[in-house]
């Protein structure tokens, strides 16, 4: 979509404290409109913290962050995700029980209106709405590729296809930010190389895309730009080819010595 | 272990629960809708003749216990919130309908103003519980519902002092029967050759009530707002992050299951004549989450038979006494002692037998029968 700005995200100097410990200080990034942008660094560098602060779950202790001309800091994460930001999650948080068109269903509540009244009189507008939400529903179970699964309860499903299934439940919110938690953890080479396909063909559909990832070779095959976090703060940020060779980031990977 | 838990899994989304129970074929649906209605018509005079008035009294009961039940199980079937304090709701519209109507404030207010008012209250004290219990969740908005509760019947113990609201713990009495255009529930009507007393009035009144609050029920759950209620039961967190407003959906929750416990406590006091706070003890709310958690939690069927077996079980039980006269020439064991002990060996042992309720939704049948769990990681892991 055209837009004056090309800059979809910008955050600026985040910081977010547990106790006595810095999980993230003073990080700072701009994610432009199309991209797929990179997060990574190893385990405990404040990835999923970011994640949070920018979804609204956690209350960041400095910095704030803009989201397409709007400032986001410390809003609640329904006003986030109706702003366009939706994400996934590094341990799946599907709702368990219910099928999985259910769960993609309940993505689609933030763009729709039905109340108490509408839901027991079932009038002509509520009833239209509905059928909606379903058709939508069914396109984006589609869209992701397990439209056989749509009305397996989500815990039934297999691990890619629930990680697929929570990719759907997010797109259900029309996001124009999808940002994804570790989505290939636990999958074999055929399933990411799926993803793979699948998370291009969502950029391509005009979604921004924030990925946090630990398999290098998906990052740097399909990511745009990439940052790197250590210890809470961004040590590298660049193309991937460029943040590869990064003196900082090898010694944060593998160790002094090294570089 | 479970034998119902090992049934065919339906994959279909619809119909389920009690729209499932409904043939296919239309003429076939319309025939089921019509000898049932009929059923339900004879049901009070045929009771009447064959087990005795009491025996009515005990299903108008009844019905107004399915209503109070399917409030609660919006709060705690749908939306996941414990609340061990779901009598409080109850004792107010029972309050509210009894102080509007009675000489106790010369107050005589029009009935279609006064259940209404007594609903709308009602859900205003839901929201007041609500609002402080947001955070929490399981045990602890359990204990504070418990706590919430209690205060509200204390509060009508002790409201005689130093104006007299609520008569205490003496209770108000001379409460107006439902009434309208001057016809009284109170009295007997005779039609042709039917005689309709006034428990066989106020059947058809609750009657109607309950299959008001179960159609209303069953559109709530299939519903947008349903589902939200849903989504925070199973993950309250992913539920916000997909864009729920979790505040205001739960707000509802307890608002609906308040408006329904508020209802029927009108109803009560206009059927009983009489209320004090001895009948909104946390007894009663346990016996209402009793029959919610023993019918099915979530599923609307479940929850209406949960609540008429409860409802009938313990006066069935009464005839203990007089059975043992019979058989063994004597009364051994008190029948109030055995009525207990009778009604708790049926909780352990439905329990432990289907322990997803007489009648649970499919979802939940599948919850217990022992498979993984995806949503049961750690809330905080994310970190």
């Amino acid at each position: 979509m055209p837009h004056a700005d090309a800059s979809l995200l910008a955050a600026n100097g985040i910081t977010k404290v547990f106790g006595g410990l810095a999980a993230l200080s003073d990080v700072s990034l701009t994610v432009s409109r199309g991209q797929i942008f990179g997060l990574i660094g190893p385990n405990g560098a404040g990835k999923t913290t970011l994640f949070n602060v920018l979804t609204g779950l956690y209350q960041p202790d400095g910095g704030e962050f803009t989201f397409n001309g709007a400032r986001l800091t410390r809003l609640k994460p329904h006003r986030v995700a109706a702003h366009g930001i939706a994400r996934t999650f590094q341990n799946i948080r599907l709702f368990a029980n219910m099928s999985a068109l259910e769960n993609v269903m309940v993505g689609r509540h933030v763009r729709t209106g039905a109340g108490v009244f509408g839901a027991i009189l079932r009038n002509a507008a509520t009833r239209s709405e509905e059928a909606a939400v379903m058709r939508r529903a069914r396109e984006l179970l589609d869209y992701v590729g397990i439209a056989q699964h749509t009305d397996e309860l989500a815990h039934h499903l297999s691990y890619g296809d629930q990680r697929r299934l929570e990719i759907a439940r997010a797109l259900a919110t029309d996001p124009l930010l999808l940002a994804l938690d570790e989505p290939a953890a636990g999958m074999n080479a055929t399933e990411t190389a799926g993803l793979r396909l699948l998370l291009e063909k969502i950029r391509q559909d005009g979604i921004t895309l924030l990925l946090i990832e630990h398999d290098v070779k998906l990052v740097m095959g399909l990511c745009d730009r990439v940052a790197v976090l250590d210890y809470g703060r961004k040590i590298a940020e660049g193309a991937p080819a460029e943040v590869q060779r990064d003196h900082a980031v090898i010694e944060a990977y593998l160790g002094g010595g090294f570089a | 272990m479970c034998s119902g838990c090992s049934t065919r899994i339906t994959l279909v989304r619809r119909p389920r629960g009690m729209a499932a129970l409904m043939p296919k074929n239309t003429i076939a649906r319309w025939l089921a809708v019509a000898i049932v209605g009929l059923c339900l018509l004879v049901l009070p005079f045929a009771v009447d003749a064959f087990l005795g008035r009491a025996w009515v009294r005990i299903i108008d009961v009844a019905l107004l216990f399915t209503m109070l039940a399917l409030g609660l199980n919006i709060v705690v079937g749908f939306a996941g919130l414990l609340d061990l304090g779901y009598i409080a709701f109850f004792a107010v519209g029972a309050y509210g309908y009894a102080l509007l109507s009675s000489p106790q404030l010369g107050i005589h207010w029009p009935l279609m103003v006064v259940l209404p008012l007594g609903a709308l209250v009602a859900a205003m004290f839901g929201i007041l519980l609500g609002a402080p219990t947001l955070r929490l969740r399981g045990d602890y908005l359990a204990i504070v519902t418990l706590g919430f509760g209690e205060i509200i019947r204390i509060f009508l113990n002790n409201l005689n002092r130093p104006f007299n609201i609520t008569n205490g713990p003496q209770g108000i009495t001379l409460i107006d029967p439902l009434q309208l255009d001057g016809i009284a529930l109170s009295k007997t009507y005779a039609v042709g050759n039917i005689i309709i007393a006034a428990v066989h009035s106020y059947y058809f009144v609750f009657l109607g009530c309950a299959l008001l609050a179960i159609f209303v029920s069953m559109r709530l759950e299939d519903s947008r707002i349903g589902r939200a209620w849903i989504a925070i039961r199973e993950d309250e967190l992913a539920a916000s992050a997909m864009g729920i407003n979790t505040r205001n959906i739960k707000l509802l929750a307890f608002a609906m299951g308040a408006t329904f416990g508020g209802l029927s406590g009108g109803l009560f006091a206009a059927f009983q004549g009489f209320i004090s706070p001895e009948s909104f003890t946390l007894l009663d709310s346990i016996m209402v989450l009793c029959m919610v958690v023993l019918g099915g939690m979530g599923n609307v069927g479940g929850v209406v038979l949960g609540a008429v077996l409860l409802t009938a079980l313990p006066e069935a039980l009464r005839y203990a006494g007089p059975l043992q006269q019979e058989w063994f020439g004597g009364i051994y064991i008190d029948p109030s002692n055995l009525r207990m002990l009778l009604f708790g060996l049926a909780l352990v042992t439905m329990m432990l037998f289907r322990p997803a309720g007489l009648w649970p939704s499919t979802t939940r049948r599948r919850e217990f029968s022992g498979e993984g769990n995806a949503a049961e990681e750690e809330p905080n892991a994310a970190r």
